[in-house]
């Protein structure tokens, strides 16, 4: 096997895969960690609310909370469907 | 003042308690004062790979619970004499260690050693959070493999929440990086993480690189710290390591491919 790897340049390097999807998760999770606990139940009540009126899917809902020096900001961000 | 120091992970299986062994044994060679604890509660290892587990009477929760003092708990290494060893309690829960018994041990302990080495249990439950809260600095023990870089960006997390220097706003736990069972072979081969990729994606400063070796596990088996193998590669490496955790210079060895002569490869058959 090593010996027709080593004619093969087709072998993928698997540690440059291993590198993209640690940087993709970690900066996900990160960004997750400066949250609040809240923000998953307050994303869900507030689909709830939106509902009654429109119909939306979940994923059409972005919550999410933004520190500056002075003060926090909660942004809601909506996506109404197309008519 | 006493430096208290926190080997941890997230990771099981990665070499926390490999780690704590010869980091205290290393500091303590150096004429510091030492003591490392376990606070693996329930499944205490460290006497283990230290050679002491038949010395073993009381351990770390019989002090917490004032059923025995400091002094009877403590087992004083054979070889190094400024190197203490606190066993954890292998019959109680971790539920046991309270965040007040546990800084009331710590604070007796300042009062005589200059270094307190706190071995973490895996996880990122209570024991983990109560082997850190204390910590002044943390050395994180990360393998080259995407499970155990994960979780040691979540502890590294926790550090910076949870510890008590977050907890009371002073200034930041230091961290440290050591990456141990590296293959730079591998490396080579586009097949394991390299160390910069590593340091690139967790972004602390790297205290140094255990390569992957069969000294390992033989030193286990005799209950004798890596650190103390002082012909092995890893042995050596770890003492670079201690070297730069106590503020020397020194350059990173055993990251790149040894390559080795024709001769040699046929008498060692590898």
């Amino acid at each position: 096997m090593s010996f027709l790897n080593y004619f093969s340049d087709t072998k993928t390097n698997t540690a440059n895969v291993a590198k993209e999807r640690l940087q993709i998760i970690v900066a996900h999770e990160r960004g997750h960690r400066k949250q609040p606990d809240y923000l998953p139940a307050l994303q869900q009540e507030l689909l709830a609310v939106i509902r009654k009126y429109v119909d939306i899917s979940d994923d059409m809902v972005q919550v999410e909370i933004e520190h500056t020096d002075s003060c926090s900001v909660l942004e809601l961000n909506v996506t109404l469907p197309e008519k | 003042m006493a430096k208290i120091i926190v080997v941890t992970s997230g990771k099981g299986g990665v070499g926390k308690t490999t780690t704590s062994a010869s980091i205290s044994t290393g500091i303590a060679k150096r004429g510091h004062k030492t003591v490392v604890i376990d606070f693996d509660v329930g499944l205490r290892n460290l006497d283990l790979i230290m050679n002491c587990e038949r010395r073993v009477v009381f351990d770390f929760i019989n002090v917490i619970q004032g059923e025995a003092s400091l002094n009877q708990a403590l087992i004083r290494d054979k070889r190094v004499n400024t190197l203490s060893i606190l066993p954890a309690s292998q019959t109680r829960g971790k539920e046991a260690l309270t965040k007040e018994g546990v800084e009331r041990v710590i604070n007796e302990l300042a009062q005589t050693f200059d270094y307190i080495i706190c071995d973490s249990p895996a996880g990122i439950e209570h024991g983990a959070q109560m082997a850190l809260y204390f910590a002044d600095e943390a050395i994180v023990i990360t393998n080259p493999e995407v499970s155990s870089v994960r979780d040691s960006d979540r502890i590294l997390g926790i550090l910076q929440s949870k510890s008590r220097r977050a907890e009371k706003g002073q200034d930041p736990v230091k961290e440290h990086l050591l990456v141990t069972r590296y293959n730079p072979v591998r490396v080579e081969r586009g097949e394991m993480l390299s160390v910069t990729d590593i340091e690139e994606i967790l972004a602390i400063p790297l205290m140094g690189v255990i390569p992957e070796s069969q000294i390992v596990l033989n030193s286990s088996n005799q209950g004798i710290p890596v650190i103390l193998e002082t012909e092995s590669d890893a042995g050596q490496a770890y003492d670079d390591a201690v070297a730069r955790l106590l503020g020397e210079e020194r350059e990173h060895r055993f990251m790149t491919a040894q390559r080795k002569g024709f001769i040699s490869r046929i008498f060692k058959g590898d």
